[in-house]
């Protein structure tokens, strides 16, 4: 006898939960034959409210834990999604990659991990300097984590392009909240239980899944977000985006036309998009 | 020192039987918060109840590091919510310790909001009638126009209704003209039953107000404790005429719970008591949110603690 198949529940990740969205809605996700796959949570502002909310809490907290740690625990997860390669592969194959562009796209999110984990307590020597200066003063310029950040993932390489932006905020002590691409979710949310099985503190990362149209105003606008980085959409987009993010003078980070799958795009200046320079004026004798 | 030894005021009713008071059904006061926490309210109604809530507010600083400046920071905030949002009520009331209380009164000087003073050693009550007596004295005479005293929860759970009873007889009659509020600290009275009869016994020794809590005990306020407070007030009423306030106080730091205490306010007392003359939120960090709120309802956009003064 057959047994059913047990098909998974995809739920969005707020402060180390594992929630449906507040507002009880969903769209079915397609594969390439037109079955359906799964509903995918619509997040709604009120979700995002509530994950900006977790993302707040935890920051204080994540970035003062010490470089050494936090580049542990980003290891922690390349380990965990190295044991569920397999899985991440046979996701995005289902989601419409080939075999060969699966393999390729989680091996590079692994290494992306890797890579970030490894900037983790450097990156402070390498951008940080001992300022000269004309007078009596021990000058010095330090980075500081920007705080919250709202990440509109790329829609396309939805696993590689949401670990290559995820991995640089939070390895410089920033807490996020992410929207998953619109068209290829599954990837992001199965990320998000390696996430919670890596001793990545609980809010540190929260991962919606919705429309885009419906959210991008909101990471933009929202009073309490420091930063927002967005990779797609056109001029008008982008002028909405930063429209928006100018009430509160958000940092706003382009990373449209990038290639994820390419060295290149990894990068310590990608950290540096979401910290801020704190310079400080010591008085010295002369 | 006995409880015999305490002067009962003039008029003032005697212990009732405790015996009679009804028990609480928990199950039905945890169906019927669920209820009012399933009420939806939107746009005008939400900000006249955001308003409403401001105005109730007893804004707290019961701390051992309180010092005369940070007093003043909150006398501050009290009279000067968000002066961007022209037409905000101010709170009710700022609630300090006893010895805060001329702080308070010189920095609100002019401005019609009331000081409120917790008394009778608190949080935990733990001394003699005659301290909590001078205790009570010291903050009326500083200036405090409402005391918040404490029950003597020990002998309340020990079976001594007739000494708390007394007790607060005694810390009635040293308040003079100021309103008195009766801390039940429900969080150590342990079920619903004894928070309704701790209710019962201290309307009738004469508060004017019952509360919840002091905020130094989890469980603090609750929505079911609340309840419970409430029914025993529309008794009280019907039976005496005599109305008496509330104050959940403690954990209430959402604008969101705030609304659901307001729905069961008046679910159960109706708009009679939907004044800040009746009902009261004890709270350190409520007001903020609530402002957040209300900014939220005027621009679209959601807010930031950083760009509102600290409370």
């Amino acid at each position: 006898m057959s047994r059913l198949s047990v098909a998974k529940t995809y739920k969005i990740y707020i402060g180390g939960k594992f929630p449906r969205t507040e507002s009880g809605r969903y769209f079915p996700l397609h594969d390439s034959k037109d079955h359906v796959i799964a509903n995918i949570c619509r997040g709604s502002r009120k979700d995002f409210r509530n994950a900006v909310v977790a993302a707040r809490k935890a920051q204080p907290g994540w970035a003062g834990a010490s470089a050494y740690l936090r580049g542990q625990i980003i290891y922690r997860i390349a380990e965990m999604l190295e044991g569920r390669r397999e899985q991440f592969i046979a996701e995005l194959k289902q989601q419409g990659s080939t075999a060969s562009a699966a393999e390729k796209e989680v091996d590079a999110s692994i290494d992306r991990l890797i890579y970030y984990a490894g900037w983790s307590d450097k990156y402070q020597q390498v951008f940080s300097a001992v300022n000269p200066v004309s007078s009596s003063h021990f000058n010095f310029s330090v980075l500081e984590p920007t705080g919250v950040v709202g990440i509109i993932a790329p829609d396309d390489t939805s696993l590689l392009g949401l670990v290559s932006n995820l991995a640089p905020c939070i390895v410089g002590g920033n807490t996020c909240v992410v929207l998953a691409s619109e068209s290829k979710p599954l990837s992001a949310i199965s990320f998000a239980e390696v996430l919670h099985s890596s001793d990545v503190p609980a809010g540190v990362v929260n991962i919606l899944t919705g429309y885009r149209e419906e959210l991008t105003g909101q990471f933009a606008s929202h009073m309490d977000v420091n930063a927002v980085v967005y990779c797609d959409g056109s001029r008008k987009v982008a002028t909405a985006i930063q429209t928006a993010a100018a009430d509160n003078i958000k940092r706003v980070v382009s990373r449209v036309n990038t290639d994820w799958g390419k060295d290149a795009a990894q990068d310590p200046y990608l950290i540096k998009q979401t910290q801020e320079v704190k310079t400080t004026w010591h008085p010295i004798g002369s | 020192m006995s409880s015999a030894s305490v002067s009962r005021l003039p008029g003032a009713t005697r212990l009732p039987d405790l015996s009679r008071v009804p028990a609480v059904d928990e199950v039905g006061v945890n169906e019927r918060v669920a209820r009012f926490q399933s009420r939806s309210i939107k746009a005008k109604a939400k900000i006249e109840g955001l308003k409403l809530t401001l105005s109730m507010i007893d804004l707290t600083t019961l701390e051992g590091q309180d010092t005369p400046g940070k007093v003043q920071q909150l006398c501050q905030k009290a009279i000067h919510l968000h002066d961007s949002m022209p037409g905000l009520p101010h709170v009710a009331a700022v609630c300090v310790y006893p010895t805060m209380v001329s702080v308070a009164k010189d920095a609100l000087e002019g401005h019609d909001i009331n000081i409120a003073s917790v008394a009778t050693a608190f949080p935990s009550g733990m001394s003699s009638l005659d301290i909590k007596l001078n205790d009570t004295r010291i903050a009326v005479d500083a200036g405090a126009n409402e005391i918040d005293m404490v029950i003597s929860r020990g002998a309340f759970l020990a079976g001594d209704y007739q000494l708390v009873f007394d007790e607060i007889v005694a810390v009635k009659e040293a308040c003079g003209d100021a309103h008195l509020k009766v801390i039940l600290e429900t969080g150590e009275l342990g079920t619903l039953d004894r928070v309704r009869r701790a209710s019962v016994l201290a309307m009738h020794a004469g508060a004017d107000f019952i509360k919840t809590s002091t905020g130094k005990i989890h469980p603090a306020a609750t929505m079911q404790v609340t309840l419970t407070m409430l029914q025993a007030i529309t008794d009280f009423y019907y039976e005496t005429g005599r109305m008496v306030g509330m104050k959940p106080a403690g954990g209430i730091s959402s604008a969101k719970l705030a609304l659901h205490y307001l729905v069961m306010l008046q679910e159960t007392l109706g708009n009679a008591w939907m004044t800040p003359e009746w009902f009261r939120f004890g709270a350190s960090s409520l007001a903020n949110d609530v402002l957040m709120q209300l900014k939220k309802q005027e621009t679209g956009v959601y807010q930031s603690p950083d760009y509102f003064s600290k409370d």
